[in-house]
Protein backbone atom coordinates (compact mmCIF):
# COMPACT_ATOMS: atom_id res chain seq x y z
CA UNK A 1 0.00 0.00 0.00
CA UNK A 2 2.69 2.49 1.04
CA UNK A 3 4.76 1.50 -2.13
CA UNK A 4 1.78 1.93 -4.10
CA UNK A 5 1.30 5.64 -2.88
CA UNK A 6 4.90 6.47 -3.20
CA UNK A 7 5.61 5.24 -6.46
CA UNK A 8 3.32 7.83 -8.42
CA UNK A 9 4.38 10.91 -6.33
CA UNK A 10 7.70 9.96 -7.55
CA UNK A 11 7.00 9.72 -10.71
CA UNK A 12 5.04 13.44 -10.42
CA UNK A 13 8.57 14.17 -9.04
CA UNK A 14 10.44 13.67 -11.89
CA UNK A 15 7.54 14.79 -14.30
CA UNK A 16 7.64 18.30 -12.63
CA UNK A 17 11.12 18.57 -12.92
CA UNK A 18 11.12 18.31 -16.67
CA UNK A 19 8.51 21.12 -17.27
CA UNK A 20 5.89 21.83 -15.15
CA UNK A 21 6.12 25.14 -12.44
CA UNK A 22 2.25 23.94 -10.95
CA UNK A 23 4.15 20.29 -10.29
CA UNK A 24 6.44 21.63 -7.66
CA UNK A 25 3.64 22.05 -4.85
CA UNK A 26 3.25 18.29 -4.93
CA UNK A 27 7.48 18.18 -5.38
CA UNK A 28 7.38 19.65 -2.05
CA UNK A 29 4.67 18.09 -0.12
CA UNK A 30 6.48 15.00 -1.00
CA UNK A 31 9.21 14.86 1.35
CA UNK A 32 7.12 16.48 4.20
CA UNK A 33 4.91 13.32 4.04
CA UNK A 34 7.78 11.06 4.58
CA UNK A 35 9.15 13.42 7.17
CA UNK A 36 5.60 13.64 9.27
CA UNK A 37 5.11 10.20 11.61
CA UNK A 38 8.72 8.58 11.63
CA UNK A 39 10.87 10.84 12.04
CA UNK A 40 8.80 12.82 14.41
CA UNK A 41 8.77 9.62 16.77
CA UNK A 42 12.71 9.05 16.17
CA UNK A 43 13.36 12.67 17.10
CA UNK A 44 10.98 12.63 19.96
CA UNK A 45 12.78 9.33 21.43
CA UNK A 46 16.37 11.20 21.24
CA UNK A 47 14.79 14.15 22.48
CA UNK A 48 13.39 11.60 25.67
CA UNK A 49 17.19 9.77 26.08
CA UNK A 50 18.80 13.18 25.71
CA UNK A 51 16.82 14.53 28.34
CA UNK A 52 17.27 12.19 30.73
CA UNK A 53 20.62 11.52 29.92
CA UNK A 54 21.00 15.49 30.74
CA UNK A 55 19.66 14.91 34.01
CA UNK A 56 21.11 12.28 34.78
CA UNK A 57 24.61 13.70 34.36
CA UNK A 58 23.66 16.94 35.76
CA UNK A 59 22.64 15.19 38.86
CA UNK A 60 25.49 13.51 39.55
CA UNK A 61 27.79 16.33 39.34
CA UNK A 62 25.40 18.10 41.60
CA UNK A 63 25.82 15.18 44.05
CA UNK A 64 29.79 15.99 43.40
CA UNK A 65 29.38 19.04 44.40
CA UNK A 66 28.45 18.47 48.25
CA UNK A 67 30.69 15.54 48.52
CA UNK A 68 30.98 14.77 51.99
CA UNK A 69 27.60 15.02 53.14
CA UNK A 70 25.95 13.09 50.18
CA UNK A 71 29.01 10.47 51.33
CA UNK A 72 28.01 10.23 54.57
CA UNK A 73 24.58 9.41 53.55
CA UNK A 74 25.31 6.88 51.12
CA UNK A 75 27.00 5.27 54.03
CA UNK A 76 24.31 5.22 56.26
CA UNK A 77 22.00 3.82 53.64
CA UNK A 78 24.58 1.42 52.80
CA UNK A 79 25.49 0.04 56.44
CA UNK A 80 21.62 -0.21 56.34
CA UNK A 81 21.40 -2.07 53.00
CA UNK A 82 24.85 -4.59 54.38
CA UNK A 83 22.95 -5.62 57.25
CA UNK A 84 20.52 -7.64 55.60
CA UNK A 85 22.56 -8.69 53.05
CA UNK A 86 25.39 -9.77 54.89
CA UNK A 87 23.19 -12.41 56.91
CA UNK A 88 21.23 -13.17 53.76
CA UNK A 89 24.60 -14.26 52.26
CA UNK A 90 25.71 -15.76 55.29
CA UNK A 91 22.62 -18.15 55.35
CA UNK A 92 22.91 -19.11 51.68
CA UNK A 93 26.54 -20.01 52.68
CA UNK A 94 25.39 -22.38 55.85
CA UNK A 95 22.15 -24.01 53.65
CA UNK A 96 24.35 -25.08 50.86
CA UNK A 97 27.12 -26.56 53.53
CA UNK A 98 23.74 -28.28 54.96
CA UNK A 99 22.78 -29.47 51.64
CA UNK A 100 26.07 -30.89 50.81
CA UNK A 101 25.59 -33.04 53.67
CA UNK A 102 22.24 -33.86 53.20
CA UNK A 103 23.02 -35.90 50.46
CA UNK A 104 25.06 -38.26 52.68
CA UNK A 105 21.71 -39.21 54.79
CA UNK A 106 22.09 -42.47 55.61
CA UNK A 107 19.40 -44.78 57.63
CA UNK A 108 20.89 -47.43 60.49
CA UNK A 109 18.74 -50.14 61.08
CA UNK A 110 19.68 -51.92 64.32
CA UNK A 111 18.70 -55.58 63.91
CA UNK A 112 16.38 -57.17 66.95
CA UNK A 113 19.35 -59.09 69.15
CA UNK A 114 18.36 -62.28 68.65
CA UNK A 115 17.63 -62.77 64.84
CA UNK A 116 19.65 -65.37 63.00
CA UNK A 117 22.43 -64.37 60.23
CA UNK A 118 20.29 -65.94 57.86
CA UNK A 119 16.90 -63.81 58.77
CA UNK A 120 19.50 -60.73 58.16
CA UNK A 121 20.72 -62.16 54.87
CA UNK A 122 16.71 -62.72 53.78
CA UNK A 123 15.84 -58.74 55.07
CA UNK A 124 19.01 -57.46 52.64
CA UNK A 125 17.73 -59.20 49.96
CA UNK A 126 14.20 -57.92 50.28
CA UNK A 127 15.61 -54.54 50.97
CA UNK A 128 17.38 -54.19 47.91
CA UNK A 129 14.71 -55.08 45.47
CA UNK A 130 12.77 -51.38 47.17
CA UNK A 131 13.44 -48.70 44.70
CA UNK A 132 14.20 -46.17 47.15
CA UNK A 133 17.25 -47.54 48.41
CA UNK A 134 20.28 -47.19 46.60
CA UNK A 135 22.82 -49.36 48.67
CA UNK A 136 23.14 -51.45 51.50
CA UNK A 137 25.85 -52.23 54.30
CA UNK A 138 25.54 -55.10 56.03
CA UNK A 139 27.70 -54.84 59.60
CA UNK A 140 27.53 -58.18 61.50
CA UNK A 141 27.80 -57.91 65.50
CA UNK A 142 31.32 -59.63 65.03
CA UNK A 143 32.60 -56.79 62.83
CA UNK A 144 30.67 -54.30 65.14
CA UNK A 145 32.43 -55.39 68.39
CA UNK A 146 35.65 -55.18 66.21
CA UNK A 147 35.49 -51.62 65.21
CA UNK A 148 34.41 -50.51 68.68
CA UNK A 149 37.64 -52.32 70.23
CA UNK A 150 39.60 -50.56 67.51
CA UNK A 151 38.43 -47.06 68.09
CA UNK A 152 36.63 -46.59 71.57
CA UNK A 153 40.08 -47.71 73.79
CA UNK A 154 38.36 -49.87 75.77
CA UNK A 155 39.22 -52.74 74.48
CA UNK A 156 39.96 -54.43 77.48
CA UNK A 157 37.57 -53.74 79.31
CA UNK A 158 35.09 -55.55 76.38
CA UNK A 159 37.26 -58.58 76.56
CA UNK A 160 35.66 -58.86 79.95
CA UNK A 161 32.42 -59.33 78.59
CA UNK A 162 31.32 -63.07 77.77
CA UNK A 163 28.60 -62.09 75.29
CA UNK A 164 28.79 -60.12 72.43
CA UNK A 165 26.35 -56.91 73.39
CA UNK A 166 25.81 -55.27 70.16
CA UNK A 167 23.56 -55.78 67.56
CA UNK A 168 23.45 -56.39 63.92
CA UNK A 169 23.52 -53.31 62.00
CA UNK A 170 22.30 -52.41 58.53
CA UNK A 171 23.38 -48.93 57.09
CA UNK A 172 20.66 -47.76 54.18
CA UNK A 173 21.85 -45.02 51.44
CA UNK A 174 18.70 -43.79 50.00
CA UNK A 175 18.81 -43.16 46.19
CA UNK A 176 19.33 -39.22 45.27
CA UNK A 177 15.65 -38.94 44.99
CA UNK A 178 14.59 -39.61 47.98
CA UNK A 179 17.59 -37.95 49.84
CA UNK A 180 15.41 -35.35 51.06
CA UNK A 181 14.15 -35.02 54.40
CA UNK A 182 10.08 -35.58 53.44
CA UNK A 183 11.08 -39.07 51.37
CA UNK A 184 13.99 -39.68 54.00
CA UNK A 185 11.06 -39.32 56.71
CA UNK A 186 8.71 -41.91 55.03
CA UNK A 187 11.29 -44.27 54.05
CA UNK A 188 12.74 -44.21 57.36
CA UNK A 189 8.89 -45.38 58.83
CA UNK A 190 8.66 -47.91 56.58
CA UNK A 191 12.05 -49.85 58.25
CA UNK A 192 10.64 -49.32 61.11
CA UNK A 193 7.59 -51.54 60.65
CA UNK A 194 10.22 -54.46 59.54
CA UNK A 195 9.76 -56.84 62.52
CA UNK A 196 13.72 -57.76 62.08
CA UNK A 197 14.46 -53.60 63.21
CA UNK A 198 14.64 -52.99 66.95
CA UNK A 199 15.46 -49.26 66.23
CA UNK A 200 15.88 -46.97 63.01
CA UNK A 201 17.35 -44.26 63.21
CA UNK A 202 17.91 -41.45 60.21
CA UNK A 203 21.61 -40.28 60.80
CA UNK A 204 21.94 -36.71 60.62
CA UNK A 205 18.66 -35.67 61.88
CA UNK A 206 20.35 -32.72 62.77
CA UNK A 207 20.44 -31.45 59.74
CA UNK A 208 16.92 -31.38 59.53
CA UNK A 209 17.07 -29.35 62.50
CA UNK A 210 19.66 -27.48 60.97
CA UNK A 211 17.10 -26.63 58.26
CA UNK A 212 14.44 -25.78 60.62
CA UNK A 213 16.89 -22.81 61.85
CA UNK A 214 17.85 -21.77 58.53
CA UNK A 215 14.44 -21.21 57.80
CA UNK A 216 13.58 -19.28 60.96
CA UNK A 217 16.44 -17.37 60.18
CA UNK A 218 15.60 -16.57 56.86
CA UNK A 219 12.14 -15.19 58.03
CA UNK A 220 14.29 -13.18 60.34
CA UNK A 221 16.10 -11.74 57.93
CA UNK A 222 13.43 -11.17 55.73
CA UNK A 223 11.26 -8.88 58.19
CA UNK A 224 15.17 -7.65 59.19
CA UNK A 225 15.59 -6.21 55.98
CA UNK A 226 12.05 -5.07 55.34
CA UNK A 227 12.55 -2.19 58.57
CA UNK A 228 15.70 -1.56 57.31
CA UNK A 229 14.56 -0.82 53.95
CA UNK A 230 12.00 1.15 55.43
CA UNK A 231 14.84 3.04 57.30
CA UNK A 232 16.45 3.36 53.96
CA UNK A 233 13.62 4.86 52.34
CA UNK A 234 12.71 7.55 54.70
CA UNK A 235 16.83 8.34 54.92
CA UNK A 236 16.55 9.05 51.44
CA UNK A 237 13.14 10.30 51.48
CA UNK A 238 14.62 13.00 54.25
CA UNK A 239 17.88 14.03 52.00
CA UNK A 240 15.15 14.58 49.26
CA UNK A 241 13.04 17.13 51.21
CA UNK A 242 16.36 18.85 52.74
CA UNK A 243 17.16 18.89 48.99
CA UNK A 244 13.89 20.35 48.02
CA UNK A 245 13.97 23.09 50.76
CA UNK A 246 17.97 24.25 49.35
CA UNK A 247 16.49 24.20 46.06
CA UNK A 248 13.42 26.38 46.53
CA UNK A 249 14.41 29.77 44.78
CA UNK A 250 15.69 27.15 41.54
CA UNK A 251 12.45 25.55 41.24
CA UNK A 252 10.25 28.52 41.54
CA UNK A 253 12.38 29.75 38.85
CA UNK A 254 12.17 26.99 36.60
CA UNK A 255 8.33 27.06 37.31
CA UNK A 256 8.28 30.62 35.77
CA UNK A 257 10.15 30.01 32.79
CA UNK A 258 7.28 27.22 32.18
CA UNK A 259 8.84 23.81 33.85
CA UNK A 260 6.10 21.47 34.55
CA UNK A 261 5.80 19.26 37.58
CA UNK A 262 7.27 16.37 35.89
CA UNK A 263 10.20 18.14 34.72
CA UNK A 264 10.75 19.89 37.84
CA UNK A 265 10.31 16.28 39.99
CA UNK A 266 12.87 14.59 37.71
CA UNK A 267 15.97 15.54 39.10
CA UNK A 268 15.06 14.75 42.63
CA UNK A 269 13.91 11.48 41.74
CA UNK A 270 17.06 10.62 40.04
CA UNK A 271 19.18 12.16 42.88
CA UNK A 272 17.28 9.61 44.84
CA UNK A 273 17.84 6.70 42.47
CA UNK A 274 21.94 8.05 43.16
CA UNK A 275 21.66 8.32 46.63
CA UNK A 276 20.32 4.36 46.45
CA UNK A 277 22.91 2.87 43.56
CA UNK A 278 25.61 4.44 45.94
CA UNK A 279 24.15 3.21 49.21
CA UNK A 280 23.88 -0.76 47.65
CA UNK A 281 27.53 -0.53 45.97
CA UNK A 282 28.96 0.08 49.70
CA UNK A 283 26.58 -2.51 51.12
CA UNK A 284 28.40 -4.90 48.69
CA UNK A 285 31.79 -3.50 49.05
CA UNK A 286 30.52 -3.74 52.73
CA UNK A 287 29.84 -7.27 52.81
CA UNK A 288 32.48 -8.55 50.31
CA UNK A 289 34.69 -6.92 53.37
CA UNK A 290 33.07 -8.96 55.94
CA UNK A 291 33.63 -12.10 53.94
CA UNK A 292 37.07 -11.62 53.63
CA UNK A 293 37.81 -10.39 56.98
CA UNK A 294 35.37 -13.56 58.61
CA UNK A 295 37.12 -16.58 55.47
CA UNK A 296 39.99 -16.99 57.44
CA UNK A 297 38.54 -18.16 60.64
CA UNK A 298 36.04 -19.96 58.81
CA UNK A 299 38.38 -22.07 56.87
CA UNK A 300 40.18 -22.83 60.11
CA UNK A 301 37.20 -23.87 61.75
CA UNK A 302 36.20 -26.34 58.95
CA UNK A 303 39.83 -27.66 57.93
CA UNK A 304 39.02 -29.49 61.65
CA UNK A 305 36.05 -30.96 60.19
CA UNK A 306 38.11 -32.24 57.39
CA UNK A 307 35.63 -29.91 55.48
CA UNK A 308 37.03 -27.76 52.35
CA UNK A 309 34.53 -25.08 52.91
CA UNK A 310 35.27 -21.40 52.31
CA UNK A 311 33.17 -18.18 52.39
CA UNK A 312 33.90 -16.36 49.10
CA UNK A 313 32.31 -13.72 47.84
CA UNK A 314 28.91 -11.79 47.43
CA UNK A 315 27.35 -13.67 44.59
CA UNK A 316 25.98 -13.16 41.70
CA UNK A 317 22.53 -12.66 42.10
CA UNK A 318 22.36 -11.12 45.56
CA UNK A 319 25.00 -8.61 43.82
CA UNK A 320 22.19 -8.02 41.44
CA UNK A 321 19.63 -8.09 43.80
CA UNK A 322 21.34 -5.44 45.69
CA UNK A 323 22.34 -2.88 42.94
CA UNK A 324 18.51 -3.22 41.86
CA UNK A 325 16.76 -2.95 45.08
CA UNK A 326 18.88 0.12 46.27
CA UNK A 327 18.10 2.47 43.55
CA UNK A 328 14.82 1.21 43.67
CA UNK A 329 14.11 1.81 47.31
CA UNK A 330 15.36 5.71 46.36
CA UNK A 331 13.34 6.40 43.60
CA UNK A 332 9.96 4.98 45.60
CA UNK A 333 11.76 7.09 48.92
CA UNK A 334 11.84 10.35 46.56
CA UNK A 335 8.81 9.53 44.91
CA UNK A 336 7.18 9.54 48.32
CA UNK A 337 7.89 13.28 49.27
CA UNK A 338 8.46 15.44 46.04
CA UNK A 339 4.91 15.09 44.32
CA UNK A 340 2.78 17.48 47.05
CA UNK A 341 6.09 19.22 48.58
CA UNK A 342 7.27 20.57 44.54
CA UNK A 343 3.48 21.31 43.66
CA UNK A 344 2.59 23.86 46.94
CA UNK A 345 5.93 25.67 45.67
CA UNK A 346 4.86 28.26 43.37
CA UNK A 347 6.23 31.29 42.60
CA UNK A 348 4.69 34.70 44.14
CA UNK B 1 -2.27 40.39 22.08
CA UNK B 2 -2.55 41.38 25.70
CA UNK B 3 -6.31 42.23 27.17
CA UNK B 4 -6.99 43.24 30.56
CA UNK B 5 -11.07 43.74 30.67
CA UNK B 6 -12.13 44.82 33.81
CA UNK B 7 -9.54 43.17 35.77
CA UNK B 8 -9.74 43.68 39.90
CA UNK B 9 -7.77 41.78 42.32
CA UNK B 10 -8.27 41.73 46.00
CA UNK B 11 -6.50 39.41 48.58
CA UNK B 12 -8.14 37.39 50.87
CA UNK B 13 -7.23 40.29 53.45
CA UNK B 14 -9.47 42.98 51.57
CA UNK B 15 -6.47 44.74 49.77
CA UNK B 16 -7.05 45.27 46.28
CA UNK B 17 -4.38 45.45 44.18
CA UNK B 18 -5.90 46.37 40.80
CA UNK B 19 -9.35 48.04 40.78
CA UNK B 20 -11.00 47.34 37.17
CA UNK B 21 -7.89 47.84 35.26
CA UNK B 22 -8.79 47.36 30.80
CA UNK B 23 -5.80 47.23 29.02
CA UNK B 24 -5.16 46.66 25.28
CA UNK B 25 -1.91 46.02 24.00
CA UNK B 26 -1.29 45.36 19.79
CA UNK B 27 0.66 42.94 18.53
CA UNK B 28 4.03 44.11 18.12
CA UNK B 29 3.48 47.14 20.44
CA UNK B 30 6.03 48.24 23.21
CA UNK B 31 4.29 49.47 26.87
CA UNK B 32 5.46 50.62 29.41
CA UNK B 33 3.57 50.64 32.43
CA UNK B 34 4.27 53.30 35.59
CA UNK B 35 3.85 54.01 38.84
CA UNK B 36 4.60 53.95 42.40
CA UNK B 37 5.94 50.96 44.24
CA UNK B 38 3.10 49.49 45.24
CA UNK B 39 0.74 50.79 43.06
CA UNK B 40 0.08 47.20 41.29
CA UNK B 41 2.36 46.92 38.18
CA UNK B 42 3.83 44.06 39.70
CA UNK B 43 0.48 42.51 40.48
CA UNK B 44 -0.47 42.95 36.51
CA UNK B 45 2.42 41.65 35.25
CA UNK B 46 2.18 38.95 37.30
CA UNK B 47 -1.17 37.72 35.89
CA UNK B 48 0.01 37.57 32.20
CA UNK B 49 1.80 34.33 32.92
CA UNK B 50 -0.24 33.49 35.75
CA UNK B 51 1.65 34.13 38.49
CA UNK B 52 -1.83 35.87 39.92
CA UNK B 53 -5.09 35.22 38.88
CA UNK B 54 -7.88 38.06 38.61
CA UNK B 55 -10.69 38.10 41.60
CA UNK B 56 -12.86 39.62 38.51
CA UNK B 57 -12.53 40.32 34.68
CA UNK B 58 -10.57 38.67 32.30
CA UNK B 59 -7.20 38.73 30.70
CA UNK B 60 -6.67 37.26 27.33
CA UNK B 61 -3.17 36.66 25.96
CA UNK B 62 -2.48 35.98 22.16
CA UNK B 63 -6.37 34.59 22.16
CA UNK B 64 -6.72 32.47 25.15
CA UNK B 65 -8.60 33.09 27.73
CA UNK B 66 -6.61 33.00 30.77
CA UNK B 67 -9.53 32.18 33.02
CA UNK B 68 -9.97 29.05 31.22
CA UNK B 69 -6.12 27.61 31.37
CA UNK B 70 -5.96 24.45 33.92
CA UNK B 71 -3.07 24.31 36.64
CA UNK B 72 -1.59 21.57 34.49
CA UNK B 73 -1.43 24.26 31.08
CA UNK B 74 0.57 26.93 32.85
CA UNK B 75 4.07 25.81 32.05
CA UNK B 76 2.70 25.19 28.23
CA UNK B 77 1.38 29.07 28.16
CA UNK B 78 4.38 30.23 30.60
CA UNK B 79 6.92 29.06 27.86
CA UNK B 80 5.28 31.37 25.04
CA UNK B 81 6.02 34.49 27.46
CA UNK B 82 9.65 35.56 28.08
CA UNK B 83 9.89 37.07 31.90
CA UNK B 84 12.62 39.56 33.12
CA UNK B 85 13.23 40.24 36.54
CA UNK B 86 14.32 43.46 38.35
CA UNK B 87 17.10 40.76 39.95
CA UNK B 88 17.59 38.56 37.11
CA UNK B 89 16.54 35.34 38.80
CA UNK B 90 20.00 33.46 37.47
CA UNK B 91 20.92 29.83 38.95
CA UNK B 92 23.84 30.34 40.50
CA UNK B 93 24.47 26.30 40.28
CA UNK B 94 25.34 26.89 36.72
CA UNK B 95 27.36 28.85 33.95
CA UNK B 96 25.77 31.51 31.84
CA UNK B 97 25.12 28.99 29.18
CA UNK B 98 22.93 26.76 30.95
CA UNK B 99 21.03 29.00 32.80
CA UNK B 100 20.42 30.47 28.90
CA UNK B 101 19.57 26.90 27.67
CA UNK B 102 17.03 26.23 30.29
CA UNK B 103 14.20 27.16 28.69
CA UNK B 104 15.00 25.09 25.75
CA UNK B 105 15.34 22.20 27.94
CA UNK B 106 11.76 23.24 29.78
CA UNK B 107 10.48 23.21 26.21
CA UNK B 108 11.58 19.59 25.36
CA UNK B 109 14.29 20.72 23.45
CA UNK B 110 17.38 19.01 24.21
CA UNK B 111 19.51 17.92 20.85
CA UNK B 112 23.04 19.69 21.72
CA UNK B 113 23.35 20.85 18.24
CA UNK B 114 20.27 22.78 18.25
CA UNK B 115 20.29 23.94 21.88
CA UNK B 116 24.36 25.38 21.41
CA UNK B 117 22.81 27.10 18.62
CA UNK B 118 19.92 28.96 20.09
CA UNK B 119 21.67 29.64 23.18
CA UNK B 120 24.30 31.57 21.33
CA UNK B 121 22.23 33.58 18.82
CA UNK B 122 20.70 34.86 22.24
CA UNK B 123 23.88 35.26 24.30
CA UNK B 124 25.64 36.98 20.68
CA UNK B 125 21.99 39.50 20.46
CA UNK B 126 22.92 40.96 24.13
CA UNK B 127 26.59 40.80 23.96
CA UNK B 128 27.77 38.58 25.99
CA UNK B 129 28.90 35.13 23.60
CA UNK B 130 32.69 35.29 25.59
CA UNK B 131 30.84 34.86 28.84
CA UNK B 132 29.08 31.55 28.07
CA UNK B 133 31.22 29.73 30.52
CA UNK B 134 30.97 31.77 33.43
CA UNK B 135 29.04 31.51 36.95
CA UNK B 136 26.30 34.26 37.45
CA UNK B 137 28.02 35.30 40.31
CA UNK B 138 31.56 36.52 38.23
CA UNK B 139 29.16 39.00 36.31
CA UNK B 140 28.24 42.45 37.00
CA UNK B 141 25.09 43.77 37.52
CA UNK B 142 24.45 44.86 34.11
CA UNK B 143 25.75 41.52 32.67
CA UNK B 144 23.73 39.27 34.84
CA UNK B 145 20.13 41.32 33.58
CA UNK B 146 21.61 40.90 30.09
CA UNK B 147 21.78 36.87 30.82
CA UNK B 148 18.36 37.28 32.39
CA UNK B 149 17.00 38.85 28.67
CA UNK B 150 19.03 36.39 27.03
CA UNK B 151 17.04 33.80 28.99
CA UNK B 152 14.19 35.53 28.15
CA UNK B 153 14.24 35.47 24.15
CA UNK B 154 16.03 32.05 23.52
CA UNK B 155 12.72 30.30 23.27
CA UNK B 156 11.89 33.51 20.42
CA UNK B 157 8.78 34.59 22.87
CA UNK B 158 6.11 36.45 21.33
CA UNK B 159 5.85 38.47 24.64
CA UNK B 160 8.55 39.90 26.61
CA UNK B 161 7.37 41.39 30.13
CA UNK B 162 9.68 42.88 32.30
CA UNK B 163 9.55 43.82 36.00
CA UNK B 164 11.84 46.86 36.41
CA UNK B 165 14.26 45.07 34.31
CA UNK B 166 16.84 48.49 35.50
CA UNK B 167 16.05 49.11 38.65
CA UNK B 168 19.47 47.90 39.57
CA UNK B 169 21.38 49.27 37.62
CA UNK B 170 23.40 53.06 36.75
CA UNK B 171 21.61 55.20 34.04
CA UNK B 172 24.18 54.36 30.84
CA UNK B 173 23.74 50.46 31.91
CA UNK B 174 19.75 51.17 31.70
CA UNK B 175 19.97 53.04 28.33
CA UNK B 176 21.41 49.65 26.87
CA UNK B 177 18.89 47.88 28.21
CA UNK B 178 16.38 49.53 26.59
CA UNK B 179 18.20 49.87 23.46
CA UNK B 180 17.81 45.55 23.45
CA UNK B 181 14.20 45.94 23.99
CA UNK B 182 13.54 48.06 21.69
CA UNK B 183 15.55 46.19 19.15
CA UNK B 184 13.42 42.82 20.18
CA UNK B 185 10.48 45.13 19.89
CA UNK B 186 11.32 45.68 16.04
CA UNK B 187 11.20 42.36 15.25
CA UNK B 188 7.84 41.63 16.06
CA UNK B 189 8.11 41.03 19.64
CA UNK B 190 5.27 42.70 22.24
CA UNK B 191 6.68 43.88 25.09
CA UNK B 192 5.20 45.37 28.25
CA UNK B 193 7.70 46.77 30.97
CA UNK B 194 7.32 47.87 34.26
CA UNK B 195 9.69 50.95 35.44
CA UNK B 196 9.44 53.77 37.50
CA UNK B 197 12.34 55.45 35.63
CA UNK B 198 10.31 58.25 33.82
CA UNK B 199 13.45 60.24 32.99
CA UNK B 200 14.58 56.97 31.06
CA UNK B 201 11.22 56.13 29.63
CA UNK B 202 9.83 59.40 28.39
CA UNK B 203 13.32 59.52 26.31
CA UNK B 204 12.05 56.38 24.68
CA UNK B 205 8.64 57.53 22.58
CA UNK B 206 6.35 54.99 23.63
CA UNK B 207 2.99 54.09 25.13
CA UNK B 208 2.99 54.89 29.10
CA UNK B 209 0.42 53.67 31.25
CA UNK B 210 0.38 54.96 34.50
CA UNK B 211 -1.51 53.30 37.46
CA UNK B 212 -1.84 54.49 41.01
CA UNK B 213 -3.69 52.04 43.81
CA UNK B 214 -4.44 49.97 41.46
CA UNK B 215 -6.54 51.84 39.28
CA UNK B 216 -5.98 53.42 35.65
CA UNK B 217 -4.59 57.05 35.61
CA UNK B 218 -3.17 57.54 32.16
CA UNK B 219 -2.93 56.35 28.56
CA UNK B 220 -0.11 58.11 26.96
CA UNK B 221 1.29 57.61 23.67
CA UNK B 222 4.88 58.32 24.83
CA UNK B 223 5.36 62.17 25.59
CA UNK B 224 7.69 63.11 28.81
CA UNK B 225 5.19 65.69 29.70
CA UNK B 226 2.09 62.51 30.11
CA UNK B 227 4.39 60.20 31.59
CA UNK B 228 5.51 63.16 34.20
CA UNK B 229 1.96 64.09 35.66
CA UNK B 230 1.27 60.11 36.16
Amino acid sequence: MKEAGLKPHKQANRYSAKDDVKQNVTVKRVPAAQRSGRVGLIKRLRNYFALHFHVLTTTLSQLGRALMGNFMTAVVIGISLALPAALHVFLNKVESLGAAWQESAQISLFLQPNISAQNSTQLMNELKSWPEIDSLEYISPEQALEDFRQNSGLGDALAMLDDNPLPGVVVVSPTMAHQNPAAAESLLERLRQRPEVDLAQLDLEWVQRLHGLIGLAERVVLVLGGLLALAVLFVIGNTIRLAIQNRHDEIEVIKLIGGSDAFVRRPFLYNGMWFGLFGSLLAWLLVNILLMVLDGPVRQLAELYDSQFSLGLVDIKTTLLLLLLGPLLGLVGAWLVTGRRLRVIEPA
Amino acid sequence: MIHFSKVTKRYPNGFEALVDVSLHIKKAEMVFLTGHSGAGKSTLLKMIPLIERPSAGQVIIDDKHLGRVKRRQIPALRRDIGIIFQDSKLLNDRNVFDNVALPLLVSGEHHPREVGRRVRAALDKVGLLNRENDFPVYLSGGERQRVGIARAVVNRPKVLIADEPTGNLDPVLSREIMSLFEQFNQVGVTLLIASHDLELIGSLNKRIVSIRNGRMLADEGGRVEAAQTG
